[in-house]
Formats: structure tokens, C-alpha cells, sequence
């Protein structure tokens, strides 16, 4: 399945080092990163692939991924990209 | 292509503005569980609900972490009890609603509906049975809900059963008073019922149904309230344009909810409710919406038709979001589960007479009001005649769900929890009686459908 995750925090080094490094460990391919700093806040969009030989369920990923966020001061989330799909595609 | 700001968007919606996935509801038909013994009925339901409903509160969380979108209830709706146990020998439906209790326990839904009756034209004995236990089975049970259809379009009125659910209703109060009559919160008096809504307390299978089947009710007041306030001074037009797309966003997410549910429990896909259902949560209130649009509080003179144009606006963008369309379909105004709506009755911009007129331009009718515990039955069952007939005259669906609180006067408040809310004493103005209106009982007959003025 293909996932969005969103990054929304305080800007500081390493953020998307630390989000690669959760995906690269699960066997979770990154197709394209899109992210803009408005005020000294970091907004990052990350396209990835979870296929079938992802190494946890997409439920894990979501807690690994919220509790290093959290560390961090980020608001991390991983969605399937269906919900974007629909929404704003007729 | 999906740009940054739309999926920025998608979770500014569910974590600021409260957009959820209000329910996912299981109708389950028992029309083959009929037996004569009531303790074999109550077997056959309690094994088809548990069997049929096994995984449906995993599936819908599993939906909910897999997108990211809240779905707040998971419930069951069930073939009205009135038909599925009419051949049961017995003058007490009680412990089929306990059965019912106990099986939506066992699967962990927030709510069964389908403790109900239809009987707009008449009475079968299953009917009568079914009526004479709402009082005890609402006050023995925890999730089950209860309506009764007593009105339509094609059939009139049945002014007997008028007269009788005033009774029920006050009876009803009075066997749940520990819980301020949270008996009545669970019981809903219809007039053209839908068979396929999703929402409580009204849900149940209606008798055209297939065996099972999946339908989900949308939500989301905050979203459409955070739109408009980008539209300080916008004509109508742009208004009602703007609640169209919004409310084709959220539909979308719950087509895709009832899809998904569909697919993973194997169950056919029936319908979704177009509604905006608020919750007590500030931020996710349709009175709000209502203010948004000019409206110094809600109920003042113009409600009536900003309500019109949201409810009309909902419905036009949410039909192209989804393939098929059911259920209640248009904005709710419960007041105790809305948190504008009860700042408005508490200073005193909002009447009963008010959200009447509201109830013509809207989903549903007179909801979750809660009333002086000494309103007597004749005029409860004088609000059900002139709820039912606006929903008779004006082929829509309307319903009462009033709550006589039993020693609590105006200047009272109660405290339901959860998204039942709170909701302060709303006074009933007008003190002369319906007694001998009522007392006559019969049917009115159906309206003309033509010389519509």
C-alpha cells in the first residue's frame, strides 16, 4: 500500500534523517519527499511504499514513528494515501 | 496529483475541526431467527448477532488507524423486534431486549437499535408486545434503542399510538429516573422512518433489507463552520457553494470508511447518511455553523432559513461523494449533544416552538430536548401529533426524542456523558392542555399529494 507520512514541528537537524532511518529499518521505500519551513515550522510530506515485505504492520509503524516524533517535538503521522485520494479527487 | 496543502488539509480537518467517522452500522435481518418459544427466539438472535457482528469493531478500528480518521461508534441495527419475535408466545419482549443487550456487549458496540415497531397503519399483537415493553427493556438494558414508527406520508397518522407513547415515554422517565430518564435518550418516535439509518437511537433493519448489510454515517459541523469563517461577508450563493464542496470532502472519507468495511467484513455496502451530526465537544456544533453565517445565537428570526440552505447544501455536495445515498441525510440539531445549541437554550434565543419550526428544513425533529419531569403524557403526545404531522404534510422524515426529567424544573441542567451531553430544562411555553386532542385516538387519514400549499 502506498502511505503518506506528515511531519509538522519546530525545525531543527536530523528530522528527516530520523524519519528515513524508521522507514529504511522496516523495508518501507520512500518515493518522493515534499517539505517547506513557514516561521521556523518544518512541514514535510514523505510518499512511501509498504509492500508485503515491510518488516512490521502499518499500526506499529504509526507508534514507532509518533514516539520519535515525540522526542523531537514532532507531530509525525503515517495514513494510507486513499484518504488523500478521495478527498480531494473527484 | 495531490498537492502538500491538500493533505495538510485532510488532517487539519480530523485533528482540528473534530471531522470523524460518526458510525458504522451492521443491519441485521432476524427474520430468520422467528420461533414460538421466546427463549429459542432469544438464542437464534443472540447467536446471529454475535456471529454475523464478530469482527466488526476490529475491522472498524483497524480502518481508523490504517487512514487516520476517527470512527467514533460501531453499532448494530436489527429487523424491528415487533416483526422478527411477533410469533413468540409471550406479553413481554424484555428479555428479547435483554438477548440483544447481552449480544452487542459481546461483540463491544456502542449501541444496538432495532427494539422497535411500525405500525403507522395498525397493530399486530407482536406490535402491542413490543409497545407494553419499552418502559422495562429500556431500563434493564444498557446499548439496546427503541423507536416506533407511527406515522407516514402514504398512511397517516395512528392517533392511538399518538396517545399511548406519550404514556411510554413518561413511563419510561419514571423507570429511569436514577439516571435522570436516560431510558427516554434511547427512544425514538418516528414519522416516515428510514429502514436503512445508521444513527441512534433510530437505527433498525428495515424489513426490505438484504441479510446483512453495511451503512455508515458521516459527520463533521466543525469542518463546515471552519470553511465559512473564511467568508466574512460573502453573499448566500458563495455560502451554499462552499458548504457543497465541504460537504463532498467528508462524504468522500465516508464512502471510503463503508467501502473498506464492506470489503473486510464481506457485507454489502447499503447506504451513507449525509448528515452533520455535532457532538457536545466545542467546535463540532451545527448551531455554531448557523451563527457563522450571521446569526447573533442560534434560534434567532433567520434560523429557519440559514438551516434550509445548510441542510439543501450538505445533501447537494454529499450526493456526488458516494454511490448511494440514505438514511436520515441532513443536518441533526440534537440539542443536549450540541454545544451551541445548548449555550442558546441557556440564553433563552432557543424555544421548543423555534426548534419545531427548525425540524420542517432539517433531518429528524425534536432531539434529545429535555423537558420538566411533570410534563404530563397528553402533552408529550401532543408534541409527537404536531412533529409527525409536519413529516406526513412534507414527505420527510421527523421524529421526537424528549426526555421529562423527572423532579427537575426549568433552571435545572442534566448530564448525560459521552455524546448524549448535557442539556439544561427546556421550557414547554405553552401550559393549556392537549388531553381531549389526544384522548380521541383513531388514524388521520393520509394528506392529498397535490394542492401543495
Amino acid at each position: 500500500m502506498k502511505l503518506v507520512v506528515t511531519i509538522v514541528g519546530k525545525d531543527r537537524v536530523g528530522i528527516i534523517a530520523m524519519v528515513s532511518q524508521v522507514l529504511a529499518e522496516n523495508n518501507v521505500n520512500i518515493l518522493n519527499i515534499n517539505q517547506n519551513i513557514m516561521d521556523g515550522y518544518f512541514n514535510m510530506v514523505m510518499r512511501a511504499e509498504m509492500g508485503e515485505d515491510a518488516r512490521m504492520s502499518l499500526v506499529d509503524l504509526q507508534k514507532v514513528l509518533k514516539e520519535k516524533g515525540e522526542e523531537m517535538g514532532l507531530d509525525i503521522k503515517a495514513q494510507h494515501q486513499d484518504i488523500f485520494n478521495v478527498m480531494h479527487n473527484v | 496529483m495531490i498537492t502538500i496543502d491538500d493533505i495538510l488539509e485532510t488532517n487539519r480537518m480530523i485533528t482540528e475541526n473534530k471531522l470523524d467517522v460518526r458510525t458504522i452500522t451492521m443491519g441485521i435481518s432476524l427474520r430468520d431467527c422467528a420461533h414460538p418459544s421466546l427463549e429459542k427466539f432469544c438464542q437464534n438472535i443472540y447467536d446471529k448477532i454475535t456471529k454475523s457482528a464478530e469482527f466488526l469493531v476490529k475491522t472498524g478500528e483497524d480502518i481508523e488507524a490504517e487512514y487516520g480518521i476517527p470512527i467514533i461508534h460501531k453499532r448494530i441495527s436489527v429487523t424491528p423486534i415487533a416483526i422478527a419475535a411477533d410469533a413468540c408466545q409471550t406479553d413481554s419482549f424484555v428479555p428479547v431486549a435483554e438477548a440483544m443487550d447481552k449480544a452487542g456487549k459481546a461483540v463491544g458496540v456502542n449501541f444496538i437499535g432495532g427494539f422497535s415497531a411500525l405500525v403507522e397503519k395498525g397493530y399486530t399483537h407482536g406490535d402491542r408486545v413490543l409497545i407494553e415493553s419499552i418502559p422495562q427493556a429500556l431500563a434493564t438494558t444498557d446499548i439496546v434503542c427503541s423507536s416506533v414508527n407511527l406515522g407516514s406520508t402514504k398512511a397517516g397518522i395512528n392517533m392511538d399510538c399518538v396517545r399511548e407513547m406519550g404514556e411510554v415515554v413518561k413511563r419510561t422517565a419514571e423507570l429511569t429516573r436514577d439516571t435522570q430518564a436516560l431510558g427516554c435518550a434511547k427512544l425514538v418516535i418516528f414519522c416516515n422512518a428510514p429502514g436503512d439509518n445508521p444513527f441512534m437511537a433510530g437505527a433498525f433493519h428495515g424489513v426490505s433489507e438484504g441479510d446483512r448489510v453495511i451503512n455508515v454515517g458521516v459527520s463533521g459541523p466543525g469542518v463546515v463552520k471552519h470553511a465559512l469563517e473564511d467568508l466574512k461577508g460573502a453573499d448566500c450563493t458563495e455560502i451554499a457553494e462552499t458548504i457543497k464542496k465541504t460537504a463532498f470532502k467528508i462524504t468522500r472519507v465516508g464512502q471510503l470508511v463503508a467501502r473498506e468495511a464492506s470489503r473486510r467484513l464481506g457485507v454489502p455496502f447499503g447506504i451513507i447518511d449525509l448528515s452533520l451530526a455535532p457532538t457536545p465537544a466545542v467546535g463540532d456544533s451545527v448551531a455554531r455553523i448557523l451563527e457563522e453565517m450571521g446569526l447573533e445565537a442560534c434560534g434567532a428570526p433567520g434560523t429557519t432559513a440559514a438551516l434550509a440552505m445548510l441542510n439543501d447544501a450538505v445533501k447537494k455536495g454529499g450526493l456526488m461523494a458516494s454511490s448511494h445515498v440514505g438514511g436520515l441525510s441532513g443536518a441533526f440539531i440534537p440539542v443536549s449533544e450540541d454545544e451551541g445549541m445548548i449555550d442558546a437554550v441557556q440564553k433563552g434565543s432557543l424555544s421548543i416552538e423555534k426548534l419545531e419550526a427548525m425540524t420542517c428544513v432539517c433531518s429528524v425533529g425534536l432531539d434529545m430536548i429535555a423537558v420538566e419531569g411533570d410534563t404530563s403524557a397528553a402533552t408529550i403526545s401532543g408534541i409527537i401529533a404536531d412533529e409527525a404531522a409536519i413529516g406526513m404534510i412534507n414527505n420527510k422524515t421527523t421524529a421526537v426524542r424528549v426526555i421529562p426529567v423527572p423532579g427537575k424544573k426549568v433552571g435545572d441542567v442534566v448530564e448525560y456523558g459521552g455524546l448524549l451531553g448535557y442539556c439544561p430544562i427546556v421550557p414547554v411555553r405553552n401550559q393549556y392542555s392537549s388531553s381531549a386532542f389526544v384522548a380521541r385516538g383513531g388514524r388521520i387519514p393520509a394528506p392529498v399529494r397535490s394542492l401543495t400549499n
